[in-house]
């Protein structure tokens, strides 16, 4: 199709906004899916987004409108996967920005808008729930025209619900979204903005062609890998896989590679054809940095290898996953795992204890660390085990939140930024009742349970969104557990020293508790260095032994017996005291005693 | 465990009857239904009379447990008794309130030599607590009318870390349990098991007394070997043969699950153990006469069990008692690693090609069993 008569464009929304019913909508109204195929969200295809109402994976849909070919391509909407939603954007000229009529805009709606304003998009704004009875479509539009700088009357109100007004929305976007200005002739470029791995028929490249065009069958190029291939096929989904013979400049579609090695084709690369090879690739992107680390360890130690090859598969759909095995003297082998933040985390542990059937032990989640040993140069450091005991500085990662709540709840917010470190930096009025507070926040502060904090003390109204924000000097040091004289290394952590007092001794008391009394006395200790700063003690255990035991019920007995077997099994070793897995787990649930 | 065409040595024989449902107790057993007594000891006889050829012509031990086997109606009682083949060992448990003068006698005529007498405690607040019908006096002239009939192998059982009970009151309980001079006593931890009414209504206050009653089992042991009494069993203790004329006083029925014996079980929720097969009866009585009623087998749960599970039972019920087990027999079994550690800890000991545990090692036989078996 010729590129004047293409328009590509993403949705853009806060969670819940109703990104995925206009979505569908779309797809409805512009008769891509019948009603009878109807599928709620059809764009959200794994059955853990479809659970948790959330997108992790951008797609892209085909739909016909008024001789037009609509390209919408899907956008994640967390925080965690900004850097995706960054990707998609660019393979778009436009995006409609939706927001809640009840709600107005929130955190995420503001991050949104500003990638799409970076990205040079033709942002169209839509007003959506405009048939709920607490619906305020004027006053969420006049906040909308004013974060855009547009005019309110050029807000679009909608129900995607009901599908009021989506027709209108497919008009504006022929008419406000510019069409895509490529080079039809010029030998072919592509944009690959996503990838996925198909068991049976590998790589496939999500691509939006910028030049040129491809055909089915020909021999490609990734430029920058230098990557060679040759297209088995093309096609775009409708909603669908629908092969095609060639994609155009303009269009957006799939190419499948064939490749069986993900690591041979990354997003951001640019596609070219080997028969009339492009002089230079596209801007690429930037390789994102995870941020947020932690250990993963199978509960059971021969589970490693599907642990080792279930990492490799998702990493196959999860370009922003990184992992490297790590060993642990206390829970053996698994792997140190990066994250874009705590959701990609809680997603990731998830699909492989559903999908690949495994039972792991999840560390405390901490972030990346900047180190500089003496006379050293600077090291950056994924688990709180490696920092070592002598260093000039340390440095930890910064963010810049924002937090938008009702006015009545900007005390409870800025105690809770106080509390943790962080730094005020801005406040605005948004409306009357709604205000949008900055502040500068350690990100370590962060990953633990800054965002259920949060909601609980404004009972749910504030929506939270930040940005990295570099790394800064801390008074950070680590604080080290000792079970029975021996370091366990899962158990350490960096933390501020001001901090580091009331947190060992909460771990320690924690610990405690949690680690069964063994056959001899058991000292749980906190230190930092060689000091002890909190202190424990797990008594022997006197008596573990069955009242009584004859012949009617030898086999309830024995029975017992292993399960208790079974329970000593699944402890973790640190040096001869047995520690459930639980204890394990203690520095996560210490975040109920710091306030 | 059974030599070749002897036949099973050792007879249990269930009689579920009581008087009252005590809330902790969680075996099969059935209230008051006098009228039952006697159907019910027809079907045990029915029941013997299909198993006879398993067993010896003369057995090693009989063990009549319940229930409240003294319970059971005289006339009922006398001709179960009567019936059953001769044996060295013919235990009868029996609560106090149940022992009269003359079922002594009848105990006494129908064979029985060793009597099991259910005190649990000395102390009326205490079994108030357990919802025992007997108090102290009662348990007194019981065990006088056991003496009185010749009974010269009498057993108390009795129970410790009851809600309430201090360290007091448990040197009380051993003091008079040894002051009446039984052969062999049984000293059981009560267990609060999940779901009886009494777990119900003292659990709460079981845990909260957890800590204090750690250092129970230790005071009894102490107390009991200190009175010259054999620690034979983690439960058990009998007068050591220096003071009891050179009897081993050790219960033969119950040495006989410990060593992995072969046993029939005979009567509701009965277990069986015999030749690599473990069945239970059906714990319910009309099903059971039923079935015996029309000459047919009760219905029954069968398990067979497997050279390594028998071995593994060897290992946890042998390391209950005092006398080691031969380390070659039991080897496939043990995990080699966790023996040396528990050596090392000064839990087990492997010398001269015998396991056994140390004393400590013993108060935590349990864990201890877990860690070495493989």
């Amino acid at each position: 199709m010729p590129p004047h008569l293409i328009r590509n464009f993403s949705i853009i929304a806060h969670i819940d906004h109703g990104k995925s019913t206009l979505a569908d909508r779309i797809l409805e109204v512009t008769e891509t899916v019948s009603g009878r195929d109807m599928r709620e969200q059809v764009l959200d295809t794994m059955e853990l987004e479809r659970e948790r109402g959330i997108t992790i994976k951008a797609q892209a849909v085909r739909v016909l409108w008024k001789g037009h070919q609509l390209n919408l391509i899907d956008t994640p909407g967390h925080v965690d996967f900004t850097y995706e939603v960054s990707r998609s954007l660019q393979a778009c000229e436009g995006a409609l920005l939706v927001v809640d009529a009840a709600q107005g805009i929130q955190a995420q709606t503001l991050a949104n808008a500003y990638l799409a304003i970076e990205n040079e998009l033709e942002i169209v704004p839509v007003v959506n729930k405009i048939d709920l009875p607490q619906a305020d479509p004027a006053g969420a539009a006049a906040e909308l025209a004013e974060l855009i700088g547009d005019d309110p009357e050029r807000v679009l109100p909608i129900s995607a619900k009901t599908g009021q007004g989506v027709e209108a929305v497919l008009d504006a976007i022929l008419e406000r979204v510019p069409a895509p200005t490529g080079e039809p002739d010029a030998p072919p470029r592509a944009l690959i903005f996503d990838s996925s791995y198909d068991q049976y028929r590998g790589v496939l490249a999500f691509v939006r062609v910028v030049d040129g065009s491809f055909e089915s069958g020909e021999p490609i190029r990734a430029m920058a890998q230098g990557t060679r291939f040759e297209a088995e096929e093309l096609g775009f989904f409708s909603p669908v896989m629908r092969p095609a013979g060639s994609l155009d400049a303009g269009e957006v579609g799939y190419v499948v590679t064939g490749l069986k090695d993900v690591s041979k084709l990354r997003v951001g690369d640019t596609l070219t054809s080997e028969r009339r090879p492009a002089a230079a690739p596209l801007p690429g992107y930037k390789d994102v940095k995870p941020m947020v680390f932690s250990g993963l360890f199978p509960t059971d130690s021969d589970d490693y290898p599907v642990l080792r090859d279930a990492l490799e598969r998702l990493k196959l759909n999860d370009a922003a996953l990184v992992y490297e095995p790590e060993t642990s003297s206390a829970l053996g082998f698994g792997f140190r795992c990066g994250f874009l933040g705590l959701l990609h985390m809680e997603i990731v542990r998830e699909r492989l204890e559903r999908e690949f059937d495994l039972d792991l032990l999840v560390t405390a989640p901490n972030v990346a660390y900047r180190v500089e040993p003496p006379g050293g140069s600077w090291l950056e450091v994924h688990n709180p085990a490696e920092l070592p005991n002598e260093f000039e500085r340390v440095e930890e990662p910064y963010v810049r939140a924002s937090v938008i709540v009702p006015k009545e709840y900007v005390g409870a917010v800025m105690e809770l930024c106080n509390d943790r470190r962080g730094v005020f930096a801005q406040m605005e009025y948004l409306s009357e009742q709604r205000v949008h507070l900055t502040y500068e926040l350690p990100l370590a502060e962060i990953v633990l349970d800054f965002y259920d904090q949060l909601k609980s003390r404004t009972r749910g109204y504030a929506s939270f969104d930040y940005d990295l924000a570099g790394f800064r000097e801390g008074n950070l040091s680590r604080v080290d557990i000792l079970v029975g004289g021996e370091p366990v290394d899962a158990l350490s952590l960096i933390i501020h020293r001001d901090g580091a007092y009331a947190r060992g001794k909460a771990l320690v008391e924690r610990l405690r508790e949690e680690i069964p009394r063994q056959y001899f006395d058991v000292a749980i200790q906190a230190a930092i260095g060689s000091r002890v700063i909190a202190r424990e003690t797990v008594k022997a255990k006197r008596k573990d032994v069955l009242a009584k035991c004859y012949g009617g019920d030898i086999s309830r007995k024995r029975k017992l017996l292993e399960k208790q077997k079974a329970g000593k099994r699944r402890m973790k070793q640190v040096g001869a005291v047995e520690v459930p897995q639980e204890a394990f787990l203690a520095v996560l649930n210490l975040n109920g005693d710091k306030r | 465990m059974r030599a070749a065409g002897r036949g099973v040595g050792h007879l249990y024989v269930h009689l579920p009857f009581c008087a009252h449902r005590c809330g902790y107790c969680d075996f099969v057993t059935v209230v008051g239904r006098g009228a039952r007594h006697a159907p019910y000891v027809d079907a045990l006889l029915a029941e013997l009379e299909l198993e006879r050829s398993t067993l010896r012509p003369e057995l090693e031990s009989v063990f009549l447990g319940g229930g409240t086997p003294t319970f059971t109606e005289a006339a009922a009682l006398g001709r179960l008794l009567a019936a059953l083949q001769p044996a060295h060992e013919v235990t009868v448990e029996a609560n106090p309130e149940t022992v009269t003068p003359e079922l002594a006698s009848l105990l006494r005529e129908g064979g029985v030599n060793r009597v099991s007498l259910g005190v649990q405690s000395f102390q009326p607040h205490l079994l108030a607590t357990l919802e025992r019908l007997a108090s102290p006096g009662t348990v007194r002239r019981a065990f006088e009318a056991l003496r009185t009939a010749g009974f010269a192998n009498i057993s108390l059982d009795l129970v410790y870390g009851i809600p309430g009970q201090s360290p007091a009151d448990l040197e009380r309980d051993l003091d008079e349990a040894l002051a009446l001079g039984p052969e062999h006593l049984s000293l059981y931890e009560l267990e609060a098991k999940p779901g009886t009414r009494f777990t119900h209504r003292h659990g709460g206050e079981l845990a909260r007394q957890a800590e204090a009653m750690e250092g129970y089992f230790e005071r009894v042991v102490e107390t009991l070997v200190g009175a010259g009494f054999r620690w034979y069993e983690t439960a058990n203790f009998c007068r050591a043969p220096a003071e009891a004329g050179g009897r081993d006083l050790r219960a033969r029925h119950n040495l006989a699950y410990w060593l992995g014996r072969d046993y029939l079980g005979l009567g509701i929720g009965a277990v069986s153990t015999v030749g690599g097969l473990r069945w239970r009866n059906t714990p319910r009585l009309e099903r059971y006469l039923e079935a015996l009623g029309r000459g047919a087998s009760p219905p029954r749960e069968l398990e067979p069990l497997d050279a390594a599970v028998s071995l593994r039972e060897r290992v946890l019920l042998g390391l209950r008692l005092d006398e080691p087990l031969v380390l070659a027999e039991v080897e496939p079994a043990i995990d080699g690693a966790a023996l040396e550690r528990l050596r090392g800890l000064g839990l087990a000991s492997d010398g001269g090609g015998k396991l056994s545990l140390t004393r400590r090692g013993r108060f935590l036989g349990g864990a201890v069993t877990a860690d070495l078996l493989v």
